[in-house]
């Protein structure tokens, strides 16, 4: 009995405290080292955060150069879907542009409408700042949903700016270094974005999955939301300017199945527009 | 002069393959999460660490290995720190195996090596959630570590040809 547990004591002192052969670093030393570099990341030195920033700097770069045969295999995988996919989207998108073609001029009045509407009651005009990025690395990790694009601080990028695809929000500065920034997807499980669900102004809080969508999360029991109505930005706590489209609801009749499906495709984004906003002349 | 200058060179690459693979592998994250199978994920750096650990830690090092997970670190956007603590995890069990292993079997390694990912994706998943507040998906987890865990029979078969043929050509 004792001699086995020597073994083990043996067996694990060699794991971990002998320095093997060729071996600078004992197992010890480097995890105790992890754990001092996880605690002061917890704590936020700014002196850590100048290394970490030069870290991650570097390690994009590489990582986007390392990416590019991976990226074309998935281009030429993409281009392969596409061609198969071509003659059902052209239908598709004849049937669309026919409605777009006749909502096109009624939205145009609206859009003056509620300018005009808007100064008469001193409501705030929204002037935005947009800044196109490209995307340097979009990893589609199973565990966070997250995106590098080529603007950092000296493009004036500031934490939280809206990043939309076209006009659509996919998500969020969540990572400012030199010359990258890290955006959070609107699909990954930590992000949280106050919307307003149209048809009826509901206000929530639009979740990710951890998949190519979302759900709504923090609604009044009593209310129910409507099957493909569009999920917008509320601009609540004014990070947002309200009004963003991103997706579109959809439920089963038994509501046993609820989610958001995004406008734009998340995977497959390549340049982004990295959006500030600010309250404009009332 | 020449040729011996592309044989010495042919060496060393042939000899830190394994390590090149690794940077290779956290700087890339080819995992093929890109063909968009739900759940379909594996972790390739898991299966190379604990091999290459487990049979000839020589080749990656644990300096190596912890500049590996920093980088993983960085492109994953996860706290400094946590990926190269998970990857030294996986080098202590598989040297720990090492050393009360006397005949060594692929079946063994293979069960033990499915203990090893779960405790340190454990350690791992326990330090996101509840000390940075991470969100992460559980079944995106456990989709990652049956993958990893059934590809690593497939791998270490290949590396095992290829330690085979480092072993033929004496480098």
């Amino acid at each position: 009995m004792a001699t086995s547990r020597d073994d083990f004591v043996i067996a694990i002192r060699s794991a971990f405290l002998k320095k093997g052969n060729k071996q600078r670093f004992s197992l010890i030393g480097l995890i105790f080292f992890s754990i001092g570099l996880l605690i002061v990341s917890k704590i936020n030195i700014p002196v850590t955060n100048y290394l970490k920033i030069t870290l991650n700097e570097i390690v994009y770069r590489t990582s986007f150069i390392v990416s590019v045969p991976e990226k074309k295999i998935q281009d030429v995988s993409n281009k392969i879907k596409n061609h198969l996919n071509v003659y059902n989207e052209y239908l598709l998108v004849k049937e669309e542009l026919k409605e777009i073609q006749t909502k096109k001029y009624e939205t145009q009045f609206l859009q003056e409408e509620n300018k005009r509407l808007k100064k008469t009651i001193n409501e705030y005009i929204y002037n935005s700042k947009e800044l196109v990025a490209k995307v340097l690395i979009d990893k589609n990790s199973p565990f966070l949903k997250s995106i590098i694009v080529n603007k950092g601080s000296k493009d004036n990028i500031k934490l939280g700016m809206a990043v939309l695809d076209e006009s659509y929000l996919v998500g969020k500065i969540v990572e400012v270094n030199y010359s990258t920034s890290r955006v959070l997807l609107v699909s990954d499980l930590n992000s949280k974005i106050p919307v307003g669900i149209e048809p009826g102004n509901i206000q929530s809080i639009l979740s990710g999955t951890g998949k190519q969508n979302g759900k709504i999360e923090y609604l009044e029991t009593d209310i129910s939301i409507k099957d493909k109505s569009i999920v917008y930005t509320s601009g609540s706590g004014g990070l947002f300017k309200p009004g963003i489209p991103i997706g579109t609801y959809h439920k089963e009749t038994d509501e046993s199945y609820e989610i958001v499906n995004f406008f734009s495709k998340l995977s497959q984004l390549t340049f982004v527009k990295l959006v500030s906003f600010e309250e404009g002349n009332k | 002069m020449s040729s011996k200058f592309k044989n010495t060179i042919g060496s060393l690459i042939l000899l830190y393959l394994p390590l090149l693979l690794l940077f290779i592998s956290v700087f890339n994250e080819f995992d093929f999460n890109y063909l968009n199978y739900q759940y379909f994920s594996f972790n390739f750096p898991f299966i190379l660490i604990f091999y290459w650990s487990l049979k000839r830690i020589e080749t990656l090092g644990y300096g190596f290995i912890f500049i590996a997970g920093m980088f993983n670190d960085a492109v994953l956007g996860f706290p400094i720190g946590i990926s190269s603590l998970t990857y030294l995890i996986i080098c202590g069990f598989a040297a720990y195996l090492r050393n009360i292993t006397l005949r060594p079997s692929l079946t063994r390694d293979w069960l033990y090596f499915l203990f090893t990912i779960l405790v340190a994706n454990s350690i791992n998943y326990f330090l996101l959630v509840l000390f940075f507040s991470i969100e992460i998906n559980y079944y995106e987890i456990l989709g990652n570590i049956i993958f990893t865990f059934l590809l690593y029979y497939i791998f270490a078969h290949i590396f095992d040809i290829y330690r085979k043929i480092l072993l033929r050509i004496k480098v």
